[in-house]
């Protein structure tokens, strides 16, 4: 063993270590698979030694070949081995390697449930730390179970580092064993109001992930974030906030309201001043989507993205202000950027109406035809079809248009989604009666074209639409107006190129039409022509018995010799167009997807019970198909059960068929040839605006649904012009008579009329189906598990699994798990902590002082985080925007320079003029420049501004700001008035310059630009800076007094503790009086207003209340100035 | 697909070279090696693939890949459609600056050659997909206090053993 120990050392040397490694890798380019393999021998040698450092080495090595893809799951074993080593270097190697590579399907997982419990209680926090991290990549249920009680208890550990990944760690914990969450949750709430930040921040996170699954369980927690949100000076806790109140609001609508109040406080601070915030009216909105206009133009691609993004959140409810600016979306579409294109075409989703949905979808035509790469063209032609066919086609307001526009999708070449079109096809012309007889030309027009469409059946989709084109022109063949040229396409020879399914369908709709056109030329007595289509038949079906798809065989031969048969009648003079036709006869109607689910369950029937006794239990559970029921369902109705007597049968079918003529849902097949044959009212009675197609389809060069976007709008102006025609005629007549159904829409809208008086059929649901939707919902859903009642007290039983010793009392009872064997050991644990907790306390005061400076080096470090936001303040802006209905303005973006007026001084020379002091402040790592400073005139306030400048016009700030430095200017402001407190609104604007290499990521490099930015603030004139220290005699004090001409007024404010002293030297200098004199607690002062008002103070000082009693020539000034004085001396 | 299980804010983050060499990889959504593997390969592709002058946001399966390029190296992080995405650039950006706080003027080799360490400074600074220091200080001292506990190994391991 020493001899061993001894060889390992020697031979380390030779040993590569890891840097060692990426050399050789870097260096055999050639035959890297070969070093490498090479390599992984030698680390399987050092495996083999006893020696941890050697160990260490070998896996560090394997976690970086598992990175460049290499299985290194053969080495578990040694990781755990490193895992338990006990030098941290080890230990972090170990745990980093099974961090990358454990999973739940590890089987040696379970081995390391003792060796993390162990480096969980570990006195080096650098150990538990570790432990917890690995944990939180590989944390198994087993692990979850078996260590959610130390977890729990490291929540309340005494160093921060451990508390906030403890925190964190619960989180997976939860998932992985969602019964910790309830004893658990207590103490995570706890750690919302920790002091450390990192661990306040980390409760949030878990709790707003848990809420954000589960809202309606933390609805009660809203009081405690509320607080949060308007005491974090954390950023990413405010955005984590804010979306868990995203996720609240739904289910608490009173919550909204509250919340715009903080939201905005929380804007305004950290912008510094305060600017207004636009919310709830629609100006704001116009002025909000205007800035996300300015955004969506910039050349910035993230702003681009963010903005459209923004945009579509606002969308949902303002979908008009969105609308206005089709133009700049429908240009994104343009953008060489994916991921822009594909927000903006979502965008669109939204923003069609009646209106404009023909040219949206024109435009987006085009942008088919110009798409380069098949991912985006797809998505292209999905998004057409989307926007057309929402809310059940609620903004078609022409058919023929929309088919044309799904024909010229077929052009697409190399589509995945021909069956989409296909669906489209087959849903219109099914649901619009109307349609069906253009459908029908048009889908004539497909199958006669069929060898374009169908060129290259490899990896082609879009021959998918000759399946419903085939489908249409054989169910609605009685629309068809050359069925013989049709049922000719249909039995080219090329077809049997098609894919099966297609065929199959050709297959059988060739019948519908061959019924068709017998029964048509029956009538006209055109008997020859009637054999001669049978003939065809008969000469071309063979091509389909021949087929190998299985369904065109069967079908074909079947239907061969059904026309066989049809031959002999016919030569016989046999007329028999009536009997084919009723074959196919019935309405076909859509049936919702949902429907069968829908349907409610009978009372009485037992969907679980037996039908038949259940099989005898000898028979093993393999030999009975699970889907029993279904299966002989299916068979029944299909071929004959030999077993089963033809009693029987009889009987079954007369009680299937009772049953199906009750069922409405059955789409029946027993014959009402007349139904469909005879003038169906359905059809007949809809009214249709027949445009005359011959026209404009033979317009060469253009593609058809232009055309009708063209006709389309002539009508609509026409419609227009004979409607504004009727008004003036009607004015005097009844309104709202000529007004249509819908309300929703607004006039314009509602102007245009559909070209045809559409009757969309609804899908037809059950008379009793159940409204809810609940069905949607996902059973399979992990977080459901953590839908829990948090507010229930906990019950003994769900106390953690808590790690015994085997003491002697559980050796007493080894089988009973009761929770009272459990509180006694737990007991002297909890003493032990106390225990320790006094001795940490002993430390802690030491380091209390220590403490006071981390601290105040903590808030540096906040306000440094708080900086590195400077780009990013539109996170927080775009965080509420997606929150608040009525989004914000935006302009709001953190500072990146900070506005400090520190002192408005009167003028002494003019008596109707102060001197503003502006201090400005560069907090970013960018270089300011071209400031300029403007406000909004008030008429009694206006800012001095050079001679031949307009109002509108701002200031230039004399200097340009680097990084980091202050500067100060000063402005000049006249008034009237002085004796109320002024605000006046502004804006400084300025340039910012990204310098190239910032203090951060010098080597990795940044964005050069500059961009504009604004900052808004507020400027505030109190009264007391229209004051001007004035000393005054005691003599000319007492004059002044006596003089007479003087109101008076005052205030008492209580709860003052500082010293008389001191609050003299505070009125001094925050209200700029002086003293005249002072006797014990009670003191007379004096100062003297730009104007000449004077001001006479008494201040008496009592037990803890302070009363200012004021004299002065103006008494709207006193009030405000003793206002203005009680808030500062309610501060003290 | 990738499956929408034990999710964090962050489900991965990714760094790989111009070349489409992975240079780190850590996910918070435990999945098996080839399915890794293979959304690897996708999104490298697909990032790559794009233009310099492009935004940094691509959407993904169900998913947003949230991407920056620094130097000769893309960091991306996938997040859920509902996050925000100039947050997680903040953090990508984060990262960088520990990355260069630790290593002094970062650059590709450092995290090629030292790629455990950059691991630890990931651990330190996200954990289970959820940001887990938000102070630069405390996740550079974590880092450096931990070292301190390996010196003793450092030496050991470059010292000749002679």
């Amino acid at each position: 063993m020493a001899l061993k120990m001894v060889k390992g050392s020697i031979d380390r040397m030779f040993d590569k270590n890891l840097q060692d490694l990426v050399r050789g890798i870097r260096n055999h380019k050639e035959d890297e698979a070969k070093y490498i393999s090479q390599c992984i021998d030698e680390i399987k040698q050092e495996l083999k030694q006893d020696n941890i450092a050697v160990k260490a080495n070998a896996v560090c090595k394997l976690t970086y070949l598992q990175m460049l893809g290499y299985d290194i799951s053969w080495a578990a074993f040694n990781i755990i081995e490193v895992m338990s080593a006990s030098k941290f270097t080890f230990k972090r190697i170990g745990y980093l390697a099974a961090s990358q590579c454990f999973h739940e399907g590890t089987d040696v997982i379970m081995l390391t449930t003792n060796q993390i419990r162990k480096d969980l209680s570990s006195p080096n926090q650098y150990d538990t730390g570790v432990a917890l991290t690995g944990l939180s990549c590989f944390v198994t249920p087993d692990l979850a179970r078996d260590l959610a009680n130390d977890i729990m208890t490291l929540m309340s550990h005494t160093k921060p580092y451990i508390r906030k990944k403890a925190v964190l760690i619960m989180y997976k914990v939860f998932l992985k064993y969602p019964e910790s969450l309830r004893p658990a949750f207590p103490r995570l709430k706890e750690k919302l109001e920790d002091p450390d930040p990192g661990v306040q921040s980390a409760a949030v996170n878990v709790i707003c992930e848990l809420a954000r699954r589960n809202p309606k369980n933390y609805l009660s927690l809203a009081p405690l974030f509320f607080k949060l949100m308007t005491s974090s000076t954390n950023n990413w806790v405010l955005i984590k906030i804010i979306k868990l109140f995203g996720a609240l609001t739904p289910l608490e609508p009173r919550l909204g309201k509250k919340l715009i109040e903080p939201l905005t406080n929380l804007i305004h601070r950290y912008v510094t001043t305060n600017t207004a915030l636009f919310i709830q009216h629609c100006a704001s909105i116009q002025l909000c989507v205007q800035k996300l206009r300015i955004l969506i133009e910039d050349s910035d691609q993230n702003l681009k993205y963010l903005g459209l993004l923004a945009m579509s959140k606002i969308l949902k409810t303002h979908p008009k202000s969105v609308q206005s600016h089709k133009d700049l979306i429908l240009q994104c579409l343009d953008d060489k950027d994916e991921s822009i294109r594909l927000r903006a075409l979502d965008l669109l989703y939204g923003m069609v109406s009646k209106k404009n949905l023909m040219e949206i979808v024109k435009k987006l035509m085009i942008h088919v035809d110009k798409a380069e790469g098949t991912t985006y063209r797809d998505e292209l032609l999905t998004k057409i079809i989307d926007i057309c066919s929402q809310s059940n086609y609620q903004y078609i307001t022409n058919f023929e248009w929309y088919i044309s526009i799904l024909v010229e999708l077929t052009r697409l070449e190399g589509t995945r989604h021909g069956h989409l079109i296909a669906a489209q096809m087959l849903d219109v012309a099914i649901r619009v009666k109307a349609i069906r007889k253009f459908a029908v030309s048009q889908m004539a027009m497909l199958l006669d074209n069929a060898h374009l469409i169908a060129s290259n059946t490899q990896r082609n989709g879009i021959c998918e639409v000759l399946y419903a084109a085939a489908w249409i022109c054989g169910e609605f063949s009685e629309h068809l107006e050359e069925a013989n040229q049709t049922l000719e396409a249909m039995l080219r020879p090329k077809v049997t190129t098609l894919p099966g399914h297609i065929q199959a369908v050709y297959v059988q709709n060739m019948v519908k039409l061959y019924a068709s056109i017998l029964q048509q030329k029956e009538q006209s007595g055109e008997k020859e022509a009637a054999q001669e289509i049978t003939q065809l038949m008969i000469e071309r079906l063979p091509q389909f018995v021949q087929s190998a798809d299985l369904e065109v065989q069967e079908r074909a031969s079947c239907i061969l010799q059904l026309i066989k048969y049809i031959q002999k009648l016919q030569i016989k003079e046999v007329p028999v167009a009536e009997e084919v036709i009723a074959l196919f006869a019935g309405e076909l109607n859509p049936v919702a997807p949902k429907a069968q689910k829908k349907v409610p369950v009978p009372e009485g029937l037992d969907l679980d019970a037996w039908i038949n006794e259940p099989p005898s239990d000898s028979e093993s559970e393999d030999e009975k198909p699970k889907t029993i029921f279904h299966d002989e369902e299916q068979r029944h109705s299909r071929h004959k059960q030999p077993e089963i007597d033809e009693e029987e049968l009889a009987r079954r079918r007369e009680a299937r068929k009772q049953e199906q003529a009750n069922n409405p849902f059955y789409i029946k097949s027993s014959p009402s040839p007349q139904k469909r044959y005879q003038d169906t009212p359905g059809v007949e009675h809809i009214p249709v605006v027949q445009i005359d197609l011959s026209v404009p389809l033979k317009v060469p060069g253009m593609p058809m649904s232009d055309q009708y976007v063209k006709l389309e709008e002539e009508r609509r102006h026409k419609q227009k012009l004979e409607k504004d025609k009727k008004k003036k005629k009607q004015k005097k007549e009844k309104r709202g008579k000529h007004h249509r159904h819908n309300s929703l829409h607004t006039e314009s809208e509602e102007d245009i009329a559909p070209a045809h008086h559409v009757d969309i059929i609804t899908e037809e649901m059950p008379e009793n189906a159940l409204p809810s939707d609940e069905d949607d919902k996902d059973s399979n859903d992990p977080y459901k598990a953590l839908d829990i009642d948090l507010d229930k007290p906990l019950a003994d039983s769900e106390k953690l699994p808590v790690q015994r010793h085997r003491n002697a009392e559980d050796l007493k009872s080894p089988d009973s798990e009761a929770p009272l064997a459990e509180k006694k050991s737990k007991k002297p644990k909890k003493k032990e902590k106390k225990h320790k907790e006094k001795e940490r306390d002993k430390g802690k005061k030491k380091e209390k002082e220590k403490k006071v400076v981390e601290e105040e080096e903590e808030k540096k470090v906040i306000l440094q985080d708080m900086h590195s936001f400077r780009k990013s303040g539109r996170i927080l802006v775009l965080c509420c925007l997606r929150f608040l209905k009525h989004p914000c303005d935006l302009s709001l973006f953190f500072p990146l320079l900070h506005l400090q007026t520190y002192d408005i001084q009167g003028n002494l020379q003019n008596d109707s003029q102060v001197t503003v002091s502006v201090i400005f402040e560069n907090k970013s790592t960018s270089f300011l420049k071209s400031m300029e400073l403007n406000v909004l005139d008030s008429l009694n306030t206006k800012m001095i501004r050079p001679e031949g400048s307009s109002v509108h016009d701002g200031i230039p700030v004399p200097f340009q700001l680097p990084p980091g430095i202050s500067n100060e200017a000063q402005f000049v402001f006249t008034l009237q008035s002085i004796v109320m407190a002024q605000k006046l609104k502004g804006t400084l604007s300025f340039i910012v310059k990204v310098s190239g290499g910032g203090t951060s990521s010098c080597c990795l490099g940044n964005d050069e630009g500059s961009t504009h930015e604004k900052l808004d603030f507020k400027l505030h004139f109190s009264c007391a800076s229209y004051l001007i220290t004035t000393p005054c005699y005691s003599d000319a004090f007492a004059k002044l007094l006596e003089s007479g001409d003087l109101h008076m007024s005052s205030i008492k404010v209580d709860g003052i503790s500082i010293s008389f002293q001191h609050l003299l030297a505070k009125i001094c200098f925050h209200h700029h009086f002086s003293v005249v004199e002072r006797v014990d607690s009670c003191a007379s002062m004096y100062s003297r207003s730009i104007q000449g008002h004077h001001v006479c103070l008494l201040v008496k000082k009592g037990e803890n209340s302070v009363s200012v009693d004021g004299k002065c020539s103006d008494s709207t000034l006193l009030s405000n100035l003793l206002d203005e004085m009680k808030e500062t001396l309610s501060k003290c | 697909g990738c499956p929408r299980q034990q999710t964090g804010k962050i489900h991965f983050i990714l760094l790989f070279s111009r070349q489409g060499k992975l240079r780190l990889q850590k996910w918070y959504t435990t999945l098996p090696e080839k399915e890794k593997k293979k959304i690897t390969r996708e999104i490298v592709q697909i990032i790559l693939a794009r233009n310099q002058k492009t935004s940094s946001f691509v959407d993904w399966k169900d998913l947003k890949l949230v991407y920056k390029r620094y130097a000769s190296l893309y960091f991306c992080c996938a997040i859920e459609d509902q996050d925000n995405e100039l947050l997680t650039l903040e953090v990508v950006h984060r990262y960088v600056e520990l990355l260069d706080r630790y290593f002094g003027n970062v650059c590709e080799l450092d995290i090629i050659f030292n790629f455990e360490k950059a691991y630890f400074i990931l651990d330190e600074f996200i954990m289970g997909g959820e940001v887990q220091e938000t102070s630069k200080k405390s996740a550079v001292k974590a880092m450096e206090d931990s070292d301190m506990l390996q010196e003793t190994v450092e030496e050991y391991m470059n010292k000749p053993a002679f």
